[in-house]
Parts: structure tokens; C-alpha cells; sequence
């Protein structure tokens, strides 16, 4: 057992008192006591408590011994509203049968760090997760001690019965809850072993499960509220385009047209959070009764754009500089091209610089150069942006999907000049995140939009706005070289690495530290293209290129590809170059090993060509091999081996669908997406011209291993995600003889295969 | 704006709307029936997938004029107690990430089965192709169409 500080005081335990009501628009809901059984089959029914007592803000104990435990962070598809209050129903030895979920509204005097990003939520709600529970643990036994008079070690739990031994009595959570609520908040508990998890390494099924196979509202845009109007949005057709001017009266006359006006989103003087991102802050807003007469409308308004000369300068001169005629600042795929190859390539910076790697370069017998490329993506939700919004003079009430609440408010706090305390966010389930969601424009337009209006309204972008608005991934562009000396010996290795408008290096990650010789450096190009983080951000183009590189490098030298990664972490474990590696090179031999076991690497399926990958992030090390075939020029991807180390794993099966969510996600992306633009203009719109991964193309297995270490948690949602391009493209070379460059891979399919660049 | 009489989910409902208004806005902003999710708006995502008469159809390419001699089924219809095979099919498999395609996968597989009992992997694969879910749930969207195929034939 660890005995930690609580941290939970007096006050926090008294503001809590305040979400006891289920908040201001999202009450109780008789709902919220039906799921679905472990088995999945039945249903259960729990009978709701006359009373509720609140221990502390995460969780409130009914006098039937039914608990309610608040998730803290957004739900976007990782299953955190599961997990993270299984780590506190594991401290408080409940049983989970018994267990209610509730989303947790913004509350930052209870909860630390309420977003959904960076794979970090059960990593740094690991400890405080615990702790709620392990306090309120704590009170019931106190209570029950004082009650007996007996002392507080004399006295067990189990599944929230407080047994004590000696007198053969017992007590149940929901009848010592009332008397517990009294008692002061213990300043330091002692958590438990890991030997002693009871729920923590079960699979518990997701607790939203049976809303969402029967269609009960869920998610931000199921939102209907008494008078609400909907809003939607009309932005400028380029990127380096701004609003002019429209003529509006006749779409003001449209059935069910309530207003057109322009907002102006983030003005110039506000000051601005890092998530207040948005292509577009000068927006055309129509407002009307009905989804289908505001899409109508949309269609008929007649606007006039202007070019943004604010966001065309840098453009110009940059294009200019690299020798380009007729500059307009409206940027296309194909410059971005010949501007990163030709400009951002050769102007970069030193990042990290190991040994002489000039003076081996010189010295090499051979060296071997190769450039990867990927395009803009958009993350493309499921569920396109939306936010519901209720806000006047003096306070405002939002509701939907957002993955930064508290950034959100205080970026709501600025723009209406409303106190924090007058403004409410709660949090939908949402329908993706992907990082889309950390930039709420949409929730603060929502909210300029609403108290405009006075109205409640609920703003919706169609598929088009969502998908033509912005905050892509960025382009990126990496070349690799490799020297080798006479004996075909690695002495030095160099990546140069950037994109628009962010480089994807990390210059201390593998394989810095296990090469004498090292170079990394780094560029970045300027653009009117607004960016954003994608699933593992930067990882999510580098980890595949940088393990195809090996892939080829291992080839060149003669070498098993697993067995060259291995003995370069093995110098890097043993004799690590630098200081700054941030891996752990023992854990990342770990996983290649467990995946080269369970894929059985040495005595392979031969009718299936193979690829290895393996990476390092977001705390986690993943190690991938895939199996496929090509017929027709078609991929088929038969299988995919993963061997994961996240540490702890709180929530099995479901970790489980996280990691094949994500091998899908990554081998979808890799093959088939891109975003690309002439004269500004995103050339893909909606899920026609835009190629998501379909069911016909996943693979057929997906067989997930985790390590079993006992180290706490580390993330899950983004690491299986990167790796697996790597392990496609060293996989479509054994099928195909011909190396892939240049992402989504199928532009190099069907037919044409562009020839190799050296 | 008119008027037209709808079947859903065994039950008679009037709404006034534009007669070229989608099914889709019709049950979600007129009826609240919000388990029909709008992804595209262009019948190419599957999460606004019905039934019409039995047969999967996108609803968001439905006007509702063309609606009303038709038995129409939605999520919320699918079962009274959420029992349906492909639905304990979905909660046994803990198929959702973010669940929001769920609906439409979902009403996809029960007309697949219902037509088809026992499809193939190529029949599944074939029938469920127009719906795209985003987190990647596919391998166990296939493993739960397999579990219902074969609770249906026991």
C-alpha cells in the first residue's frame, strides 16, 4: 500500500454540493440506471436511493448503497467514462453492479485537467482517480468504526459491505453514507496494492452501450431545447478568402428564416487562448426554425469574397522567394509540394547533433537517401462540429461536444465578457474527437451566435463546412539518409525533417541515442491553411516514415529487421549517445519482442508478405506486424499482431478496441485519405471525394497483446495509431517489390507506381 | 409546407414540412427520433440508415413526400426493449468507440439479416460497406453480424 495526500478539502468537498442537483440543463436522468449487464445480454434496472450523500466531488453514495461516480473528462470515443470510474469504484470496493455513471459538468475546483488529449487521461487521473475513491473509502470506515466503537483497522470491505470480524457485524455503504458525510476529510489515505485490484484489469463493458444501440440522445447534436433555433454557418470558399459582402433579403424571406447576419468570432483585440483556432473568424450566419430550411437557405445566399490580405502576405513572399510567377496567396497542393522539396528542406535548423555525422557522411562507403511525404488531413468526426448555446448579458449555458472545456470557457469569458462563474459548459458524448475538438470555435461562435439572438440556439455544420473549415493535419515531408562504411556498418544518420506549417521531428526519440553519429534537423513552412492536432500529432507521420527508412535501411545492410531495431536499442540500453532520450529502450525492445512471438516472425505464414513497425509515444510503446496480400492492385490486409506496453491495463476489452480502432485508423489514413487545395479550395468536401477506410478494408484479424508490467498507466488512445503505417508500407513492399513514399499509398496503386527517388 | 402522415415504428404521426424536407430532419427535428444520426447529408456514411418497408435505405436522401406510404423503422423501433439479436449482438461484442455510426451499422446488419440469415464474410463485408465508421470498429462490427446470424438460426 502508498499513502498519498488527499488534497480534497473542506471546500472542494462543499462546492461539490453544487453538482448534487445534476446541474442546470443536463438533470438527472432516469436513463442513467439502465445498462447493460457484464454478459451483455440483459439489461439491469437499479432502483434509485431517496437520498444521496457526496463523499467528495467524484462520487455520491444513495442510502440503498447504489454510488454515482462523475467522470471528469471527456467522452470521445476512448471509453474514459468506463475506465476512469473503475478507478475509483476499485479504491472505494464497490461492486460495480452498483455503479452509476454520470458525466462530470467543467468543474475546475473539484477536477484537475478536464480534456481529452495526448492520451493522457487515465495517466494523470491515475492518482487523483484513486484518491476519491480511497477517501471516501476512508469516511465509511471511519463512520462505522465510530459507530461500533471499535478500531478503524479491525474493519474489512468487501463490494461495500463493512464487515467487522470480531463482533460479526456489518454495514453497507448506502445506510453508513449519511454519518460518513459528517466526517472530516481525511488528509492523507492509503491506496491499494495492485495485487489487490478487484475491478482494475477486468473487462467492464462501456457504460453508454445500450443508449447508443437503441438511439437515445447522446451526443451534442441531439440536442432540442423549448424555443431553440438552429444556426449554421457560411465561411469562405478558399483558405486567403474573407467576407465582402452578400445580399441577404431574399433568404431572410425563406420559410422558417429567422435571421442572416455576419459574426466576427476572435476580433483582433481579444486575447486569445491556444485553442481559440479557426480558419475563418469573420463568419455568415443564417438562423432559422428547422435543420433542413437553414441548409436550404445556405444554398441560396448570395455572397461576395474578398481575398484576405492579412492572410496572404506571407504566402506571397514565400512563393515569390522560391521563384514562382503569378502569386496570389490562394495556395495549391502542387506548390506545397516544390515548396517543401525546394525551400523548407534546405533551410533548415539544427536540432540535435551527436558525434562528427558530417565528417562520416564524408568518410561513408555508401549512403542511402530517402524522402517520405504526406498530405493535410481532415479529421472528418463523425459527428460534424456543433454546439448547443444559451447564453444572454448575463450568463451563458452550453452544452455539447467539446474536448477543452476549460479553455472553452475562458475563451467564452473574454469574447462576451461574462465571469467564469456565469458561464456553464457540459460536455455531450462525442461523436470522434481525433483533436479536432480541442479548438471550440464552434462552441464560442455558438455562443456570439446565441446572445445575438437572445435565443436559445444550436449551431451545426454540415459535412462540407466541417470538413472544408480547417485545423487539418498538416502536410509533412522527411528525408532520411543513412551512412554505411566498408563493411556495411550504420556510422551515421541524418533526418531532416518539416512541413506546413509544423516540423514532425522529434529529434530525441529512437533511434537518437543508440547511433554515434547523429543529425536531426528541422524547417517549417507558412501557410493560410489553419492546422491543428490529429490523433498522436506528429508521431502519426514520422513513426512511418522513420520505420520504413529502417525497413530499407535493414534490407541494404542484409539484416532481419527486427533483429537491426533490437541491437540498436540494445546499444541505446546499454550505452545510450546523449542525454536527452526520452524512451525507455528496454520497454521498446520489449514490445518487438513480444510481436515477433506472437506473430509468429521466424517461421511465418509465406503465402502473406509481412511488415514490422514499432514506435514510442504518448508514453506508451507499440510494436506492429501486418499481413497482406495484393491482388488486382487491391491491398487485403489479412491480419495485424499488436504488442502493446501502456502499463497497467484498467479496462482490458476495451483497451483492446482502442488498439484495433486505431491500427484500423492508421492503415485507413495511410492508404487512402488526403486533403489537398487549388487556388485555396479544398478539393474534398464530403465523404465522396474524401476516402475513409471502410469496412471492406480493415483487416480481418487483429490479434492485441499487452505487457504486463504493473508500471501505472500510460496512454493508449494515439499510440497504436502511428506505428502502423510503417508497418503497411514495409508490408507492401514484400507484396508488391516497389517501396511507398508518398501517402495515402494508393495514389502509387492501381496501375501507376511512381518510380523511386534516390 | 404541407402536411403528411407518417408510419414510424408502428405508430401514425402527422408533421408539417417542405416536401422535399429528408426523413432524416423530419424524425430528428420534428419527432425527436435523434437515434437516425445525420454524418454526409450525400448517402455516402450510412449513419442516417432506416428502414423503409424492411429495406435499409438512407434517410437523408428520403424526401418526405415519397415517406408516406411506407412502414418506417428506426432505431428507437428496431426492438421495444433494445433485445433485438443485433443489438445484444453489439452489447456482447462491446462493439462502440464513440458509438455515433452505431445506429446506422446497426440498422444495416438487421436488414442484412433479415434477408440473408446466414451471410458469408464477402456478404457482410458487401451489405455493410456503404457505412463508415470513423474509430475503426470494424472487426467487431463483423464479429457481432456473425454472432447475430448465428442466434437467429439457433
Amino acid at each position: 500500500m502508498s499513502k498519498v495526500r488527499t488534497g480534497i478539502g473542506r471546500r472542494s468537498f462543499i462546492k461539490s454540493v453544487s453538482i448534487a442537483g445534476g446541474g442546470l440543463m443536463i438533470g438527472f436522468n432516469w436513463m442513467a440506471c439502465k445498462r447493460a449487464a457484464e454478459d451483455g445480454s440483459e439489461e439491469m434496472v437499479m432502483e434509485m436511493p431517496d437520498e444521496w450523500f457526496e463523499l467528495n466531488g467524484y462520487l455520491k453514495i444513495g442510502d440503498n448503497g447504489i454510488v454515482t461516480i462523475y467522470s471528469p473528462n471527456p467522452e470521445i470515443g476512448q471509453n474514459v467514462k468506463t475506465s476512469m470510474p473503475m478507478i475509483v469504484a476499485e479504491e472505494l470496493d464497490v461492486d460495480w453492479d452498483n455503479v452509476i455513471v454520470e458525466q462530470a459538468p467543467l468543474n475546475t475546483d473539484i477536477f484537475t485537467r478536464q480534456l481529452a488529449g495526448g492520451s493522457q487521461s487515465i495517466r494523470q487521473g491515475w492518482e487523483s482517480l484513486r484518491t476519491a475513491g480511497a477517501t471516501a473509502r476512508q469516511m465509511l470506515l471511519t463512520a462505522a468504526a465510530n459507530e461500533w466503537e471499535v478500531p478503524i483497522s479491525e474493519l474489512s470491505v468487501e463490494k461495500g459491505m463493512i464487515n467487522h470480524k470480531g463482533s460479526k457485524r456489518s454495514i453497507g455503504y448506502g445506510e453508513i453514507a449519511k454519518a460518513a458525510a459528517q466526517i472530516e476529510v481525511p488528509e492523507e489515505v492509503e491506496l491499494k496494492n495492485n495485487d489487490d485490484f478487484k475491478i482494475i484489469g477486468t473487462s467492464r463493458k462501456n457504460v453508454d452501450a445500450k443508449k447508443i444501440v437503441t438511439g437515445q440522445p447522446l451526443y451534442g447534436l441531439d440536442t432540442y431545447k423549448d424555443g431553440m433555433l438552429i444556426a449554421m454557418v457560411v465561411q469562405p470558399p478558399a483558405f486567403g478568402m474573407e467576407f465582402k459582402s452578400m445580399d441577404a433579403e431574399r433568404v431572410k424571406e425563406m420559410p422558417g428564416i429567422t435571421d442572416v447576419f455576419t459574426i466576427d468570432t476572435y476580433p483582433e483585440d481579444m486575447e486569445k487562448e491556444w485553442s481559440d483556432v479557426a480558419a475563418f473568424s469573420k463568419l455568415v450566419v443564417i438562423v432559422g426554425e428547422s435543420t433542413w430550411q437553414v441548409m436550404e437557405a445556405k444554398k441560396e445566399l448570395k455572397v461576395e469574397w474578398d481575398l484576405n490580405p492579412e492572410l496572404t502576405k506571407q504566402v506571397e513572399i514565400l512563393e515569390k522567394s522560391a521563384g514562382m510567377d503569378d502569386v496570389s496567396g490562394l495556395e495549391s497542393t502542387d506548390i506545397h509540394t516544390s515548396l517543401m522539396a525546394e525551400i523548407g528542406s534546405k533551410n533548415a535548423e539544427v536540432v540535435r547533433r551527436d558525434g562528427d555525422p558530417e565528417k562520416a557522411f564524408q568518410n561513408a562507403s555508401r549512403v542511402i537517401e530517402r524522402t517520405y511525404t504526406c498530405p493535410f488531413l481532415a479529421h472528418n468526426c463523425m459527428e460534424p462540429m456543433n454546439f448547443f448555446a444559451d447564453a444572454t448579458d448575463e450568463k451563458a449555458e452550453l452544452y455539447g461536444p467539446i474536448q477543452t472545456p476549460e479553455f472553452a470557457e475562458k475563451s467564452v469569458n473574454k469574447r462576451l465578457g461574462l465571469e467564469l462563474e456565469d458561464i456553464d459548459i457540459q460536455m455531450s458524448r462525442m461523436g470522434g474527437g481525433f483533436g479536432r475538438r480541442l479548438y471550440g470555435h464552434f462552441l464560442v461562435e455558438a455562443a456570439v451566435i446565441s446572445q445575438k439572438m437572445g435565443k436559445p440556439i444550436k449551431l451545426v455544420y454540415t459535412r462540407e463546412d466541417d470538413m472544408t473549415n480547417g485545423v487539418y493535419r498538416p502536410a509533412y515531408h522527411v528525408t532520411y539518409r543513412a551512412a554505411l562504411d566498408g563493411n556495411n556498418k550504420l556510422t551515421a544518420f541524418h533526418v531532416n525533417a518539416g512541413g506546413i506549417p509544423e516540423s514532425p521531428l522529434f529529434a530525441n526519440r529512437f533511434p537518437a541515442g543508440a547511433i554515434d553519429n547523429y543529425l536531426a534537423e528541422s524547417w517549417t513552412l507558412e501557410s493560410n491553411i489553419s492546422v491543428g492536432a490529429f490523433r498522436a500529432p506528429r508521431s502519426n507521420f514520422i513513426a512511418g516514415a522513420e520505420q520504413s527508412f529502417l525497413d530499407e535501411l535493414a534490407e541494404e545492410m542484409g539484416q532481419d529487421p527486427i533483429q537491426f531495431r533490437l541491437d540498436l536499442l540494445d546499444r541505446a540500453k546499454k550505452d545510450p549517445v546523449g542525454e536527452e532520450n526520452d524512451y525507455d529502450a528496454a520497454r521498446y525492445a520489449g514490445v518487438l519482442e513480444m510481436v515477433r512471438d506472437k506473430a509468429g516472425w521466424e517461421n511465418g505464414n509465406s503465402s502473406k508478405a509481412r511488415g514490422v513497425s514499432a514506435y514510442y509515444c504518448h508514453n506508451s510503446y507499440v510494436a506492429q506486424i501486418l499481413d497482406m496480400t495484393v491482388e488486382n492492385n487491391e491491398p487485403l490486409i489479412d491480419k495485424v499482431t499488436c504488442a502493446v506496453d501502456c502499463g497497467i491495463v484498467v479496462n482490458p476489452d476495451a483497451a483492446k478496441n482502442m488498439v484495433e480502432g486505431g491500427t484500423i485508423d492508421g492503415i485507413g489514413h495511410a492508404l487512402y485519405s488526403e486533403m489537398t487545395f487549388k487556388e485555396g479550395i479544398p478539393q474534398q468536401s464530403n465523404f465522396d471525394k474524401y476516402r475513409l477506410i471502410r469496412h471492406r478494408e480493415a483487416p480481418t484479424t487483429i490479434d492485441v497483446h499487452f505487457v504486463d508490467n504493473g508500471i501505472d498507466p500510460t496512454g493508449l488512445g494515439e499510440p497504436p495509431f502511428p506505428p502502423i503505417m510503417g508497418a503497411l508500407a514495409n508490408a507492401l513492399y514484400k507484396a508488391t517489390g516497389k517501396r511507398f513514399y508518398k501517402q495515402p499509398f494508393i495514389s502509387q496503386m492501381n496501375g501507376e507506381t511512381k518510380e523511386l527517388k534516390t | 409546407m404541407a402536411e403528411f402522415s407518417l408510419r414510424i415504428n408502428g405508430k401514425s404521426h402527422t408533421v408539417e414540412a417542405a416536401p422535399d424536407t429528408p426523413l432524416l430532419w423530419v424524425l430528428r427535428d420534428h419527432l425527436k427520433l435523434v437515434g437516425t444520426k445525420y454524418g454526409c447529408g450525400i448517402a455516402q456514411c450510412g449513419a442516417c440508415t432506416v428502414h423503409l418497408d424492411g429495406t435499409a435505405i438512407r434517410s437523408c436522401q428520403l424526401p418526405v413526400s415519397s415517406a408516406e406510404d411506407s412502414e418506417i423503422t428506426t432505431i428507437e423501433g428496431l426492438s421495444e426493449n433494445g433485445d433485438h439479436p443485433v443489438q445484444k449482438a453489439w452489447l456482447e461484442h462491446d462493439v462502440p468507440q464513440c458509438g455515433y455510426c452505431q445506429a446506422g451499422q446497426i440498422m444495416s446488419a438487421a436488414a442484412l439479416l433479415e434477408r440473408n440469415p446466414s451471410p458469408s464474410d464477402e456478404e457482410i463485408e458487401s451489405a455493410m460497406n456503404g457505412n463508415i465508421c470513423r474509430c475503426g470498429t470494424y472487426t467487431r462490427i463483423k464479429a457481432a453480424i456473425k454472432t447475430a446470424s448465428n442466434s437467429k438460426i439457433a
